[in-house]
């Protein structure tokens, strides 16, 4: 079992992931930590923000009393605009997901394996919402970053050999990014790319069901 | 040709049967036609299947369809933030046709311009795909997802001239243009109905030929989820 103190924060898997960004792309963050890496991009790399909902170049949140119900993200939340802000249609929006042209995004999960499967959007008979915008995104986009707890409350591995839930995409995930550390994977397995602050080799592994190779 | 109605009740006068499909623009309570929901509301039309992203919120927009028991089935991507649908849902008493948000999207745009099919990489490997027909294309597996053609769709725009031409504002135009195309006739509420000539032909998100009725009067939409920043202080 993990101590609390070892490991990233939410905000601190948020600013790791931040330095995914490359310069001069077009990126759609997911509801959740990947929101909060709009915060940490990093000096001098310049990314587009798309939200699926209808527009590119996303800008902050507004400043109270400036909030407009017309102009919301992804998650439903009151944002604003930038210079280069373009508004589409959801069929357009979506016609740019699927066909290539944004390079990463940033999703939550509550399940991945050791494949690249990826389950965030059901537990059958408990929590219905549905998978939004995530199932084309993930089969859209050119790289997929995953953001979340290595481990469910009950301390079980939430990094596994097979999903359990029902999958958003097979084998789709390029990167996982928990608050133990940086993963990638690979044809046999997991590969570790970093630990997290205080986190050991020995600690990553113990908190993981999935095969690290 | 008269398009212009005085009423949402007038406006979808002759149109309503039980059972029938409505396409609904708007994500989230972000451009949704909400005096048209109301009025089919209080039409009593029931079983009805319903084409949306999202249904609502509890008591507002597709929400009071659902507390009224007048939806039978639902075809959306995101039910969350909608406690009387889940349970509607998890009791057996509503039906639940997931689709990908971009999938309904196009399965609308698609219905719309007159095709049938359409093959997507989105969903493949998952339930969405189960009993779907599957095509390899460049070594890439595919799915086949239909196209919709509703009886009747149901949109919001912030603008139109007297001929239907429609501009939207800023993310409220979401769904409202791809629901607008699949439905054989399509009624639409604006914020402003304004006179022949007053809009720029350049910047007509949707032309008037998809818009059949068109009534004014509709008030922004209600925030769903106000998030603001605080202004520094020196």
């Amino acid at each position: 079992m993990m101590s609390e103190a070892k490991g990233w924060d939410r905000n601190q898997i948020a600013a790791r992931a931040a330095k995914e960004l490359q310069d001069g792309t077009y990126v759609n963050l997911g509801i959740g930590i990947p929101t909060l890496v709009s915060n940490y991009i990093p000096a001098g790399v310049n990314v587009t923000l798309q939200s699926e909902n209808g527009m590119l170049g996303m800008g902050p949140f507004p400043f109270e009393g400036e909030e407009d119900p017309d102009l919301i993200n992804a998650g439903k939340q009151t944002i604003t605009e930038l210079p280069q802000t373009a508004y589409f249609d959801s069929a357009q929006s979506f016609a740019m997901i699927r066909g290539g042209k944004i390079a990463m995004a940033i999703l939550g999960a509550m399940e991945v394996s050791e494949q690249g499967d990826l389950a965030n959007w059901m537990i059958p008979g408990k929590l219905v919402k549905g998978m939004g915008g995530a199932m084309d995104l993930v089969a859209g986009v050119g790289r997929v970053v995953v953001v979340m707890d290595h481990t469910s409350k009950h301390g079980e591995s939430k990094v596994l050999r097979d999903c359990t839930l029902p999958l958003t995409g097979k084998g789709v995930v390029d990167r996982i990014i928990t608050n133990l550390g940086v993963l990638d994977v690979g044809d046999k397995g997991l590969h570790i790319v970093e630990l997290a602050d205080g986190v050991t080799e020995a600690d990553l592994r113990a908190a993981t069901e999935a095969t690290i190779v | 040709m008269q398009k212009v109605y005085s009423s949402a009740q007038a406006a979808l006068e002759g149109i309503l049967h039980d059972g029938m499909l409505i396409a609904s623009g708007g994500f989230g309570l972000c451009g949704i036609p909400e005096q048209l929901i109301e009025a089919i509301r209080d039409t009593g039309v029931k079983d009805l299947t319903i084409a949306s992203n999202n249904a609502g919120i509890d008591g507002v927009g597709l929400g009071m369809l659902l507390a009224t028991r007048q939806v039978k089935r639902m075809i959306s991507s995101y039910v969350g933030e909608n406690a009387e649908f889940m349970r509607q849902y998890l009791a057996g008493e509503l039906e639940l046709e997931f689709n990908p948000q971009g999938t309904l999207a196009e399965r609308m745009r698609a219905g719309g311009a007159g095709i049938p099919g359409f093959y997507t990489r989105t969903g493949v490997g998952t339930v969405i795909a189960e009993g779907k027909e599957h095509k390899d294309f460049d070594g890439q597996t595919y799915i086949l997802e239909r196209g919709i053609v509703a009886d009747l769709a149901i949109v919001k725009a912030w603008r139109a001239d007297t001929s239907g031409n429609l501009m939207f504002r800023k993310t409220a135009r979401n769904f409202n243009v791809p629901a607008a195309t699949c439905g054989r006739i399509c009624v639409a509420e604006v914020e402003e109905i304004v006179p022949l000539g007053s809009l720029d032909p350049d910047k007509i998100h949707l032309p008037g030929i998809y818009v059949h009725r068109l009534i004014g009067g509709a008030r922004k939409n209600r925030i769903e989820n106000r998030t603001v920043r605080k202004k520094e202080t020196a």
